[in-house]
């Protein structure tokens, strides 16, 4: 280790064997040992949806029973929510890019930071448990009493790995607000950072608030199964409806863990794609965090129909709609810097565009969904699966994935094969819509979520969402196997394959453990490009 | 600038031992972990805070049965139990100041204290759940109560009693095994003026976990006293 090392090592092959993985403090190989870990939830929970889509084929319940359907739904949400959305940006993409964009070396607590990892990895290890051993029914929103006291499968397995997992969310949180207030390099002033690390002060904000609430509140469900507490059950005076106060006071801000930093990656990649400083830099600076305030005031829409007062229903009916405005400044931005821009048609400007356009149209039906009369109309039908996988599907994996392409080079060193990756890009579009658009015309014509048969009218648009998924299932294993392949033979990338500003851009492909060789001084802001293109890959 | 070679700058040479190498500095390292303990502890705040959002709704559902709950409490020990925590909080202060002061004995004494005070208010804590075992007050199917058109809510305030005080107690606990580290530190002189950051983060914590319980004691002990002279 004391020799003197040149741009030949990396943090990748700095160390050698099983236990350098596991052991490591480099918040680059904790970002790459997250990737594996969520990339298999996100298989797992795809295999749930793929039951789901075969059983919605037909109009009859003939592939399972209800009682199985109603475990599958429960176990893709529970999966695809607290073990693949809520971590997936952050984890890996934050975790890897944080420290170098801001000019640090690390996170500032490395040693919580692996923490937050295994913490993760045994709140995943009782839900999978609970998932092995029978599974959990009562759909990923735990609601009393039919969680509490009601439903005989694992609850309590599925509740302690959530309260768990939280915890790993919660660290990242803190982890991320410390390293963003305390560990910026000389010259890396509020109003220069990227808006990606600008989106997940805010994501770290909502984590550190808003985790502990749904940590406490499982934790409850948990106390009242196991230890026979009486809180939420009816029988002896409790409220049912306090468990929804309480879950959706997280689990609608966590809605915005999930899109906030797949917003931090669309600015990058807007930026680099346009070749332009990002139009309106601090307004969409300051949307982010409109966006974690605004989302913890909002939770009651969820409760329209849930026994809350008419006038609760109309303050937090308003107070969704002002959601919009912070999220329409983005996407108006976005739009904005593309426009005159030097628009580059590679890969991650595919998500990118993909992610602009799905999000906005998961964004305006959610107005549809605050809007109380409409509400009662199409709430729990698939007109709200569909508003929420445009917003989780549509924008933060579209986000993911663009991510990941825009920085694979700088995680593996190697480029994907770009003709391959617009192919997958177009693939996933085109599956996506087809699976998920037909689902707003089911649903506003009457089709409720959760029952595995439903009247024949609505087979054709079903079918069609089927074969949508199958050919979105196969756009996901495209990138999943050139990325593997391009480990070993894609091209070496260089330090800057795009030609894109940004700390990051700086180092080597891949980084040094340590990031920078000498602590950068930052002179300028994070988008100073010029206006031309450069002769990239 | 990628292809230069490493030369480590002059800088990384007085490092003190304490410093972790991702820090540019001593002082740097030290705001980073008095804000992480401040982040903690906002957490934390809003981890009780649906517990406390609990009590508030049913408390105002049910002021009479939280009230004749509450009558049942014992309030000599409760508050024997606050005044043993807020000397703790003194004991953990002083312990802080003589960290920063270098004075390494009375960094031992004052941790010892702390952790003698800590470990008094649980064993205080196991006497009364004791005795609420004895008295069927524990919710679940043994839970008794005279009155039975109280009975239910009561069942809610004693769920929510041992939840908060549960809970609180395993901060308790959380603290005590903190403490004990810090005790292990001090006693091999890691501690000094230049480096005192863990005991003070500790105390940060050990303060937190108090005024929790400078809450809670008002809030179950004494909102059934005028009950009780009725």
């Amino acid at each position: 280790m004391h020799t003197i090392a040149t741009h030949t090592r990396n943090y990748i092959n700095a160390e050698y064997g099983v236990m350098s993985w596991l052991l490591t403090r480099d918040h680059k190989r904790i970002a790459l040992l997250y990737l594996g870990s969520v990339t298999t939830f996100f298989a797992l929970g795809g295999l749930f949806a793929v039951a789901i889509r075969l059983e919605l084929l037909t109009p009859a319940g003939d592939l399972v029973q209800s009682e199985t359907y109603n475990k599958l739904f429960t176990m893709h949400g529970v999966i695809m929510v607290f073990f693949f959305l809520i971590p997936a940006i952050p984890a890996v993409l934050g975790n890897f890019l944080v420290p170098i964009m801001i000019g640090a070396k690390d996170l500032a607590f490395p040693k919580l930071n692996l923490l937050s990892w295994y913490i993760f990895m045994i709140g995943a290890s009782f839900a999978l448990w609970a998932v092995v051993n029978g599974g959990v029914d009562t759909g990923w929103t735990f609601y009393t009493p039919y969680s509490s006291v009601v439903s005989n499968t694992q609850v309590i397995a599925a509740a302690v790995g959530i309260f768990i997992t939280g915890f790993s969310s919660i660290l990242t949180g803190l982890n991320f607000i410390v390293t963003i207030h305390r560990m910026r390099a000389p010259g890396m002033t509020w109003f220069r950072m990227p808006l990606f690390i600008w989106s997940h002060y805010a994501t770290s904000l909502i984590m550190v608030l808003g985790t502990p609430v749904i940590a406490i509140t499982v934790l409850l469900v948990f106390a009242e199964r196991a230890l026979k507490l009486c809180i939420f059950d009816a029988s002896c005076g409790g409220d049912p409806v306090l468990f929804q106060h309480l879950f959706w006071f997280y689990s609608h801000p966590a809605v915005y863990i999930m899109i906030l930093p797949a917003m931090g990656v669309i600015s990058e990649l807007v930026a680099a794609g346009a070749r332009k400083n990002v139009f309106g830099y601090s307004f969409v600076a300051f949307a982010s965090l409109a966006i974690a305030v605004l989302g913890f005031l909002v939770w009651g829409h969820h409760m329209f129909v849930s026994s809350q007062s008419v006038y609760a229903g109309m303050i937090f009916s308003i107070l969704s709609f002002l959601v919009a405005i912070p999220s329409a400044v983005k996407v108006f931005n976005w739009t904005a810097t593309l426009y005159k821009g030097s628009v580059s048609w590679q890969t991650p400007m595919l998500y990118a565009y993909g992610f602009i356009g799905l999000f906005a149209i998961g964004g305006l039906t959610g107005l549809f969904l605050a809007t109380l009369g409409l509400d009662v109309h199409v709430h729990d039908t698939y007109f709200i699966v569909a508003h929420f996988h445009y917003v989780m599907v549509g924008g933060t994996i579209m986000a993911y994935l663009g991510g990941l392409h825009y920085w694979w080079p700088k995680i593996s060193g190697r480029l994907y094969p770009e003709g391959w990756a617009k192919f997958g890009a177009l693939i996933v579009f085109v599956g996506f819509n087809l699976t998920f658009f037909p689902q707003f015309i089911v649903g506003y014509l009457g089709m409720p979520r959760r029952y595995h048969a439903y009247p024949e009218e609505f087979q054709v648009l079903n079918v069609m969402s089927s074969a949508g998924a199958s050919i979105l299932g196969v756009g996901y294993l495209i990138p999943f196997v050139y990325f593997i392949w391009s480990m070993r033979y894609g091209p070496k990338a260089g330090p800057n394959p795009w030609g894109a500003k940004g700390l990051e851009w700086t180092i080597d492909s891949p980084p040094i453990t340590e990031n920078f060789v000498d602590t950068p001084v930052v002179t300028e802001g994070a988008y100073a490009y010029t206006h031309e293109r450069m002769d990239v890959v | 600038m990628s292809d230069a070679q490493f030369v480590p700058s002059p800088a990384t040479h007085a490092h003190h031992p304490a410093q972790a190498h991702h820090f540019d500095s001593l002082e740097q390292q030290q705001e980073a972990s008095t804000l992480g303990m401040w982040v903690f502890l906002v957490n934390e705040i809003m981890f009780f805070g649906g517990l406390f959002m609990a009590y508030l709704v049913y408390r105002t559902w049910y002021p009479d049965a939280f009230a004749a709950g509450s009558s049942h409490l014992n309030i000599p020990l409760g508050a024997t139990n606050t005044a043993v925590l807020i000397i703790s909080s003194l004991t953990m202060a002083l312990a802080v100041h003589a960290a920063q002061t270098s004075w390494r004995r009375g960094q031992i004494v004052f941790i010892i204290l702390t952790i003698a005070l800590g470990t008094t208010f649980l064993v205080i804590k196991a006497f009364e759940y004791a005795d609420k075992f004895t008295h069927h007050l524990v919710p679940g199917p043994h839970f008794q109560w005279p009155d039975e058109k109280l009975r239910a809510p009561v069942e809610i305030f004693y769920s929510l009693y041992f939840a908060l005080t549960g809970l609180h107690a395993l901060h308790m606990v959380i603290g005590i095994g903190i403490m004990l580290w810090l005790l292990w530190m001090a006693w091999r002189g890691r501690f000094d003026a230049e480096y005192y950051s863990p005991v003070e983060v500790s105390g940060l914590y050990w303060h937190f976990v108090d005024i929790v319980w400078i809450f809670l004691f008002p809030l179950l002990y004494l909102i059934g006293a005028h009950v009780r002279h009725v």
